[in-house]
This record gives C-alpha cells, sequence and structure tokens, in this order.
C-alpha cells in the first residue's frame, strides 16, 4: 500500500531533479535550481525512510553524521582554486558508493540473482571501481599529490586494455556462476587497477576532459544501478548526471580538438617539442611600467585568463586592475576558453567569486570576432589557448584547435611566469610576434606592479 | 527476490531512454558561466544512490553487507551535503554589474 505512495513521491522526485536542471540554464534562475535539486533529494530521502526501516539504526546515523561532518566543511570552505580536486573527489565518493551498493547487494542475494540483473550488477561495479580510482588519481594531480604530466610507458593501451578485458571476463565468468564469490573480487581488483592505469597516463592539461567523462561514468554506473535495484528514481538521477558529464566532455574534447580516444590514450603533454630554428626566434621582454604606458592610450581591453591565475591566485588582482582600468574609462571584457583552468567552468567561478561581473564574461566564439578592433589583449596564465599555431601550423599537435585570437588585437601583453613552454609541451609563436609584450614574472605579482604603475601615471 | 521481470527491465529501459534524451537537451541549455556549479549540482543529484544504500540496510543480511552498505551511506551523505552547499556557494558569487557604473 505504501509502495505506491512512495513510488509516487519517487517521481515528484524526479520531476525536482529535471527542473533542478532546467533552472540551471541561466544565472538568474540558478539558485532556485540548487533549491529544487535539494528538496527532490529530500523527498526521496523522506519516502525511502518512511517505507524502509533501517535494521541497524545506530550503523546508519552514524555513517549519516560522518557523511554531514566530511562533507559541510568541503561544501563551505573549499576555496574556489580547489573546486577541480574536490569535483574528482565527489566523483570518486559518488562511484565508490554506487560500487559497495552493488556489491553488498550480490552479497546479499548471490546464488539467487538472475543472469540479467548479475550482468548490469557486474558492469555497473566495473564502472564504479574503475572511476573510483581513476577520480582518485585526477584528485592527486590536481591537488600536486603527484605530477599532473602523464605517466607513459610502452605498450601501456595494451596493459590498460588488458586488464580491462579481466575485469569483464571475470564478470561474464560470475554471470555464468553466480556463487563464485571469488570472482567479484577479481572484477573490483582490475576495475580497480583499469582506472589508475587510465587516468595516471593522462597530463593536467587534459583534466577537465577527464573529470568530465568520470562524472558521466560515476553517472551511468549509479543508473546502473537503479536498473539492477529496480529503483527509476536512481535511474533518472544517474542517467542526468551521466548526461551531463557526456555533454561537458565533448563541449571540451571539441574545444581542444581532439577525440576522446586521443585524450584517453594519447599520452599528450609528456614531451617538449622543441622546434627547430627556436634559438634565432627573440621574444621581447617589457616591464610592467611599459605595459601602463600602453594602456594609457587604450579604450578596449581583453583579460584572457588561465590555469596560470588559478595557480598564482591572481583573480582579484586582475579584478582590481580591471576596475583601474574602468576608472580611466577602458571597456574591459573578460575572454574565457572552455579547457581553460582545469574543469569545465573554472574560469567563471574563479572571477565570479572575484565580483567580477557575469555580464563581462565572455565565451570564445562571442569574444573571438571583437580582438580585431581591441586595443590590449592582456593574457594571464593562460597559453596554449592562444597560439596562432593552431590555426597556420599544420605539423603542431595544436593545430586544429578552436583558440582566443589574441593576436588580433593591436597590443597583446603576455603575462607569464617563464618562458617555458606550455602543457603541450609546443612553443607558442604569439610571443615572437612584434605586437606582444612578454611580461616575466608571478601573475600576482606582475598584475599588481602594474595596477600600481597605471596608478602613477601622468596623463 | 531480485528477479526482474522483463516488462519491468523493458519500462527501466524506456526510462533511461528518455532520461538520457531529457538530459542531453537540459544540459546544452545550461549557461558555460554556470559548468563548474552544474557539475557539483549532478554530482549531488546523481548521490541519490543514498536511498539505494538505505534500502540495502533495511533488508535482512549479515554483517558484512550492512557495513558496505553504511560506507556507502557516509560516502553518499558527504557527496549530498558538500554538493548543494558548494553549488549555492558559488552560484551566490555570480553578479551582474552594478547599474550605476
Amino acid at each position: 500500500m505504501t509502495d505506491v505512495l512512495v513510488e509516487s513521491l519517487y517521481v515528484v522526485s524526479a520531476m525536482l531533479f529535471v527542473l533542478s536542471l532546467k533552472f540551471m540554464a541561466e544565472v538568474r534562475t540558478s539558485r532556485l535550481g540548487n533549491l529544487c535539486g535539494v528538496s527532490g533529494m529530500a523527498v526521496a530521502i523522506g519516502a525511502t525512510l518512511m517505507a524502509y526501516q533501517s535494521q541497524n539504526t545506530s550503523l546508519l546515523v552514524g555513517a549519516v553524521v560522518i557523511g554531514a561532518v566530511v562533507g559541510s566543511p568541503i561544501g563551505l570552505k573549499v576555496a574556489m582554486t580547489a573546486v577541480p580536486q574536490r569535483t574528482a573527489m565527489s566523483h570518486a565518493f559518488g562511484s565508490l558508493a554506487v560500487a559497495l551498493v552493488g556489491a553488498a547487494e550480490y552479497y546479499r542475494s548471490a546464488p539467487g540473482i538472475d543472469p540479467v540483473t548479475l550482468s548490469v550488477l557486474s558492469g555497473e561495479m566495473v564502472l564504479g571501481f574503475l572511476t573510483f580510482t581513476g577520480s582518485c588519481i585526477a584528485f592527486a594531480k590536481l591537488q600536486g599529490l603527484i605530477s599532473g604530466r602523464p605517466i607513459l610507458y610502452r605498450g601501456r593501451m595494451y596493459v590498460s586494455l588488458g586488464t580491462l578485458g579481466v575485469a569483464v571476463a571475470s564478470g561474464a565468468y560470475l554471470v555464468a556462476n553466480p556463487s563464485q564469490e571469488w570472482a567479484l573480487l577479481i572484477v573490483a581488483a582490475a576495475a580497480l587497477v583499469f582506472g589508475f592505469l587510465l587516468v595516471i597516463a593522462i597530463g593536467g592539461a587534459d583534466m577537465p576532459t577527464v573529470i568530465a567523462i568520470l562524472n558521466s561514468f560515476a553517472g551511468i554506473s549509479a543508473a546502473a544501478l537503479g536498473f539492477v535495484l529496480d529503483n527509476r528514481l536512481l535511474i533518472v538521477a544517474g542517467t542526468l548526471d551521466g548526461s551531463s558529464g557526456l555533454i561537458l566532455g565533448i563541449i571540451m574534447s571539441k574545444a581542444m580538438n581532439r577525440s576522446f580516444t586521443n585524450i584517453l590514450f594519447g599520452g599528450v603533454g609528456a614531451v617538449i617539442a622543441s622546434e627547430a630554428g627556436a634559438g634565432a626566434k627573440v621574444a621581447q621582454t617589457y616591464t610592467p611600467d611599459d605595459v601602463a604606458t600602453v594602456l594609457r592610450d587604450a579604450r578596449s581591453v581583453i583579460v584572457v585568463p588561465g590555469y596560470g591565475m588559478a595557480v598564482a591566485q591572481a583573480q582579484h588582482a586582475v579584478k582590481e586592475l580591471a576596475d583601474a582600468m574602468q576608472a580611466r574609462g577602458i571597456d574591459v571584457k573578460y575572454g574565457i576558453h572552455p579547457v581553460a583552468g582545469r574543469m569545465p567552468g573554472h574560469m567563471n567561478v574563479l572571477l565570479a567569486e572575484a565580483q567580477v561581473p557575469y555580464d563581462q564574461l565572455w565565451e570564445m566564439d562571442k569574444v573571438n570576432p571583437l580582438f580585431p578592433g581591441t586595443d590590449v589583449a592582456i593574457v594571464v596564465g593562460a597559453n596554449d589557448v592562444t597560439n596562432p599555431a593552431a590555426r597556420t601550423r599544420a605539423e603542431s599537435p595544436l593545430y586544429g584547435m578552436p583558440i582566443l585570437d589574441v593576436d588580433k588585437a593591436r597590443t597583446v601583453v603576455f603575462v607569464k611566469r617563464s618562458m617555458g613552454p606550455g602543457f603541450s609541451g609546443v612553443d607558442n609563436d604569439l610571443f615572437y610576434l612584434p605586437n606582444t609584450m612578454m611580461v616575466l614574472g608571478d601573475a600576482k605579482r606582475v598584475l599588481t606592479d602594474l595596477l600600481a604603475a597605471l596608478r602613477n601615471l601622468r596623463d | 527476490m531480485t528477479a526482474i521481470s522483463s516488462a519491468d527491465l523493458v519500462t527501466n529501459l524506456l526510462i533511461f531512454l528518455l532520461a538520457t534524451v531529457l538530459g542531453q537537451e537540459l544540459i546544452r541549455h545550461v549557461s558555460r558561466l554556470l559548468h563548474t556549479p552544474l557539475m557539483a549540482l549532478t554530482n549531488a543529484i546523481s548521490s541519490v544512490s543514498f536511498i539505494a544504500a538505505l534500502i540495502v540496510l533495511a533488508e535482512p543480511g549479515s554483517e558484512d553487507v550492512q557495513l558496505l552498505a553504511a560506507v556507502a551511506v557516509a560516502l553518499a551523505a558527504t557527496n549530498i551535503v558538500s554538493g548543494f552547499l558548494l553549488t549555492d556557494r558559488i552560484l551566490r558569487m555570480f553578479r551582474k554589474r552594478k547599474p550605476e557604473k
């Protein structure tokens, strides 16, 4: 009898989740979207508690308390620069939770489980466990616990795919012999190793795509668990999450002009390609004072932020400089490349944190036509996403990648820590253009000096 | 007991496919400004796997099963709490330009 009520409440919850994503379409309604998400979750949990009494209340309460105690400080305190790592961690937690529930469900009903359910269960566990270790490695790379460079060795693709093959084969064996519990352990172990191997071979600059793909995996494994438990709410919520990760992954890989296969197995970022004759080219370096004199006569500026801005925590310095420029009557916009930073939307969040109004944040496609009419483009900690080689040099690994056309601005100010290449390992032609002013140093300090120089200008 | 009838399976597949199409449409329309909070939000939403762990906890099972489910509850609860809190914190930061400027 209560079944109908519970199922109806699950429908309400699913509806709220759908509305939640609908309201995320624009900033104006986005907080309402989050509220819908919270309400949907509350309805789902309330309905479940009503229908299912836990066999072990103290265990349940203890687990929830741990979750709340760990989760609240993460949600309330994590720095905006650390959001990519926390996102990787949340994918690890979510996928592990799903994999563990799958394992629990197997042990609870092992011999009597039907083959279809068991095959979905095996698949769900493979996906869940590989996403867990993959996300842990992504977390370690983003947090700087291990090098962001890809770790590569000969034949890695065969080793990785072989491991995945072991996981799938053991899963198939388990389906044929449901009582062989050891096969489940092999499935789990092989999937865990595969996730590790997969992400350890991927470079830091590919993290936006990798995080999106792991997001998709986490969602799909949750949906698969919904199939196993015949829980439709879980199918809907997991699928929505999986769709989101997939779309974001597609946007990211398009913005890098690379396929998923190339990102997952390409190992880009390991080799430093030193181009022939690079020694002949000399980049002109300038001081913040030189830049200030250029800004004196500027009417329009586009700021192009990248991961270096996040590393240097320079978003507030960027905003202060922008305020000072606006006070001088300069029109300031920000040009945001989709893969700038370490996760989708990373730059927008950092600049929003620095109280940059979001109507100044321009997407790549909309800002590119504006560069030819712009006096100064200021590149802060971005590199590959501005490299004109992507347009002109067919032999470059970046060729074909959509870039921000900063070279078309009258003057390009390039704030950079050193003359080293970007994550792709490719030299940037932009450094050597006659209209480029290289300013070397920590982004935050350079911008602060530039701000001081701008304020000291005598008109 | 966990045997799923083929009719249920087909219904679930239908739901899965419809949710996929709907999800693609919804996400395509999300502003690029909001992709980071979107990830935090969808992650919290998919942690509705919390209820799956609750259901397993409610069924009679060995201690090991209970323990696995309890760990899953803690993990999912962490994601739910941190995900929604973080989403709101990020969304509150997005502001329009002050009109007087």
